[in-house]
């Protein structure tokens, strides 16, 4: 039993910890800047594949192989720095103040066109490029091989929700953005730069889903479709562990990871609906997620 | 029997309501009566639990504890759809408009809402609504904004506006939130001289919140009096405004 | 004759010939118009405010329908197929409307997501009832006792659509102008005003959700004999947003708008695949978002010009 379903949890929980990127990358945007943010997924492939690309090249070129380790985090970097500013200046502010429908469709359309560009600049084969898990290599215990780079993966995720909270309390930026999330109005008579937070908060976004993809590029390689894959999972983490809620992410993330878990073991054939069944359950159950609060209206 | 039961029994009554929000009493025992045909004014402080008081009787809070009685039948637990085909209308302090739709379509829809919603293929815009809605708005002077789109009227208006959507309903009892709030003192009186010949000629009866003294004074046949969640006062205008404790809490030491 | 209806009869006895003078057009039209329907039904849902990011699993359920029990159980007559195909979405869309009703705004989109995407799931993995990922052949129905040969069918089909887009047309336009269609703008501008008119909102969108779900049935179930074939994909999200984008283009003010829109974008299909098939996307990407800020009345809106006052029209 634990032979069969400790590499399976192990499994499960790295790849909960590269949701959990991408859902707290949502999640993030949703509470400082009240958007959904639809074309997210496609951020998560698109940092896949720059990454994806600059491994290729770095081992293609004979170069240091570690060096793929901080091409990973750049190429996240570079992504949230290309795209963060320039879509959120572009098109997301224009929404502000609008109906959901027209922030998701104005972010809809942004998904069809990064679809597109994603297929003209990358192709439509798959890339694979696993030199950095097959640096780390495994650890053994007890008779169960692991990789070592899902470890890395999960300590990974726990110390960004943990340098994400150190950031929020511990620094001037940190405080302004929380204060924009309490209450906007007030943050806007108080003189904060609510534009600049919004842009911050959005690039910031960007970063991790872009670093998600970027990390899951050595596991699972990338191909034409991730984007729309993974938008959907990031969707049913985020409400499940309510829109906005970080540390709900991270627990939503793991409870979809040992579904999925259970789900392989006793019901194969619904390891792909695990993750929306749970969303739903939980939804009948808490509608606004598990730690998420719905608002009262004065009237 | 229970027809005799009906008629003696008083329009509305709330008895022994309670309710508060995180400690804060907005209603501690609340005993209040309307009868047919009285125009009953609600006075206090800002925070006083008025509006609080309003949202039990409509429906859109559930009192802890105690009833609410409308011509001897209990609406405690009922919602504000079941409670405003009971014959409780309301209109609000801020006003509550579809304010995408025309004055007039406001209207035919309010009295479409009597009538029976459940029409998908006859159209709202029909002879007798049109007759009907256009009937109230002369009534309450805004016939000549009947096909503005209520999101563009004036502020002022959109206040009376909401008040019309309220009439529509042919209500038993009319329940208004400070309908002259954000009036000028000009205006509240002619505001208010329309919305008592209007009521008087639907023989409603009406239980309002009111700041305005002299609105009170004047429009009222009887005034309750609001402190901290519970009813410190109540009679005839006249009578209550010589009372000192009144005149403290509520004038100002003035 | 009033200014609109000798534009529909223009439009419509444009859509009735251009087969005859170019005979792949059958195809094309016949498509255009299923899936006008399914994005009327989310089209009506955009009128009280509500964006549904899952209404192509109705679309799929209708479809899967008339695979299914052309497939398996032998019925082929084309009016017992849609008329199964509506009944079976409606009955679905009644079924996870009366949860799903209860949410408003980023909430209610997420949660059609969230059951679309296990219905996706189901269609995919359910061999024995949808073919896996393989999805389902489907075969040329009869019509009552008429058996007809493929190219007869699909000239049958596309008049029979086009014939079915008039008539719940009519009554879509009915039930719009009705207080219950009014009520249902209303639950997005006030719907605390709307209850306490005494009406339910609850009970007004779980009816157009109904609705929509049936429409999207009936498209889907349309769809499935012009192709031939149904698909898990048929139910993915973003075949969802495309019923969205679908209708925002062409308008949701009235219920021409959803059919013009999926017509435009039909025929828009069939010029770039053989210009620019790669960039299919962007293209109604950039349209969509030129829409969005420049015709928030969609291409209907252009053609009606701005005379409205009337209102509810926007998103």
């Amino acid at each position: 039993m634990l032979q069969t379903v400790a590499p399976l949890l192990m499994d499960a929980l790295a790849n909960a910890a590269l949701i959990f990127f991408v859902a707290f990358g949502l999640t993030l945007t949703f509470s400082v800047l009240r958007i959904l943010n639809v074309a997210h997924g496609s951020f998560y492939s698109i940092g896949a594949y720059v990454a994806a690309s600059a491994g290729l090249f770095i081992v293609g070129a004979g170069l240091n192989p570690w060096l793929t380790y901080p091409s990973l985090i750049l190429s996240a970097a570079a992504v949230a720095a290309l795209f963060g500013p320039l879509v959120e200046k572009t098109l997301v502010r224009w929404t502000y103040g609008r109906g959901e429908a027209v922030q998701i469709l104005m972010t809809f359309g942004l998904f069809l066109i990064l679809e597109d560009l994603q297929r003209m600049v990358f192709g439509v084969n798959s890339l694979y490029e696993d030199t950095p898990m097959a640096l780390l290599g495994i650890t053994e215990i007890g008779g169960v091989v692991y990789l070592n780079y899902q470890i890395l993966l999960i300590a990974l995720a726990a110390l960004t929700l943990v340098g994400l909270r150190i950031f929020i309390r511990h620094t001037r930026t940190g405080r302004l953005l929380h204060v924009v999330v309490a209450d906007r109005e007030v943050s806007e008579a108080m003189g904060i730069d609510t534009g600049r937070m919004f842009t911050l908060a959005f690039t910031l976004g960007v970063f991790l889903a872009a670093l998600g993809g970027a990390l899951a590029t050595p596991t699972t390689g990338v191909a034409p479709g991730l984007g729309a894959e993974t938008m959907v999972l990031a969707f049913a983490v985020a409400a499940i562990g309510g829109l906005g809620q970080v540390e709900g992410a991270a627990l939503a993330a793991v409870i979809v990871a040992a579904a999925r878990v259970l789900a392989i073991y006793f019901a194969p054939e619904l390891d792909a609906v695990a993750p929306y069944l749970v969303m739903l359950v939980v939804l009948l159950v808490r509608p606004y997620g598990l730690f998420g609060k719905a608002a009262v209206r004065r009237i | 029997m229970s027809s005799q039961a009906t008629s003696a029994a008083p329009l509305l009554q709330a008895s022994g309501l309670e309710i508060s929000f995180g400690g804060v009493k907005a209603a501690d025992g609340v005993n209040l009566t309307v009868h047919e045909g009285e125009f009953v004014a609600i006075i206090g402080p800002n925070g006083s639990g008025k509006t609080t008081f309003l949202n039990i009787c409509t429906g859109y809070l559930k009192p802890s504890r105690g009833q609410v009685f409308l011509a001897g039948r209990d609406i405690t637990q009922l919602p504000p759809r079941s409670i405003a085909r009971q014959g409780i209308a309301r209109a609000f302090q801020i006003p509550q408009l579809f304010t995408d739709h025309s004055l007039i379509d406001n209207l035919m829809l309010s009295i479409a809402a009597r009538h029976g919603i459940w029409q998908a293929l006859s159209p709202l815009d029909r002879p007798e609504y049109r007759a009907e809605a256009m009937e109230i708005l002369e009534l309450l002077g805004l016939a000549a904004h009947a096909d503005t789109l209520t999101g563009t009227l004036p502020e002022g208006l959109r206040k009376l506006a909401d008040i019309t959507l309220a009439f529509a309903l042919d209500p038993r009892l009319l329940v208004l939130d400070e309908p002259t709030s954000g009036v000028s003192s000009i205006e509240r009186f002619q505001i208010m001289e329309t919305l008592m010949k209007a009521m008087r000629s639907r023989k409603l009866s009406a239980l309002f919140v009111e700041h305005d003294m002299d609105v009170v004074e004047r429009y009222a046949d009887r005034v309750v009096v609001w402190n901290a969640g519970h009813v410190m006062a109540e009679g005839r205008p006249a009578e209550v405004m010589q009372d000192p404790r009144v005149l403290e809490s509520v004038v100002g030491v003035a | 004759m009033p200014k609109p209806l000798i534009g529909l009869a223009a439009g419509v006895a444009l859509l009735a010939a251009l087969p005859l003078a170019v005979p792949f057009m059958t195809f094309v039209v016949t498509l255009a118009v299923a899936k006008g329907f399914a994005a009327l039904g989310v089209a009506l849902l955009l009128r009280a405010g509500l964006i549904s990011l899952g209404h192509a699993m109705y679309f799929a359920i209708g479809a899967y329908t008339t695979a299914f029990l052309m497939q398996k159980t032998g019925i082929t007559d084309f009016a017992i197929l849609v008329a199964a195909s509506i009944i079976v979405a409606t009955l679905a869309g009644l079924a996870f409307g009366a949860f799903l009703v209860r949410y408003r705004a980023i909430f209610f989109a997420m949660l059609n997501l969230a059951v679309s995407m296990v219905i996706y799931a189901l269609c995919s993995k359910l061999y024995g009832v949808t073919g896996g990922t393989d999805g389902l052949r489907v075969g040329v129905p009869t019509v009552f006792a008429w058996v007809p040969e493929k190219a007869a069918f699909d000239t049958f089909l596309l008049y029979a659509t086009l014939g079915l887009m008039l008539v719940l047309g009519w009554l879509g336009h009915r039930y719009l102008k009705s207080p219950l269609g009014h009520a249902l703008a209303a639950v997005h501008t006030n719907e605390v005003r709307l209850e306490y008119l005494g009406v339910s909102a609850w009970s007004t969108l779980l009816t157009a959700y109904g609705i929509s779900a049936g429409l999207a049935g009936l498209g889907g179930a349309l769809s499935a004999m012009a192709i031939g074939h149904v698909l898990p994909e048929f139910a993915f999200w973003t075949e969802s947003g495309h019923l969205v984008l679908t209708a925002v283009l062409g308008g949701v003010g009235g219920v021409a708008g959803p059919f013009i829109g999926s017509i435009f974008l039909e025929l828009v299909h069939v010029v770039a695949v053989g210009v620019a098939a790669e960039a299919w996307n962007l293209i109604i990407g950039v349209a969509l978002i030129c829409v969005i800020f420049f015709l928030p009345r969609g291409l209907f809106g252009l053609i009606e010009g701005r005379r409205g006052k009337t209102g509810g029209t926007d998103l």
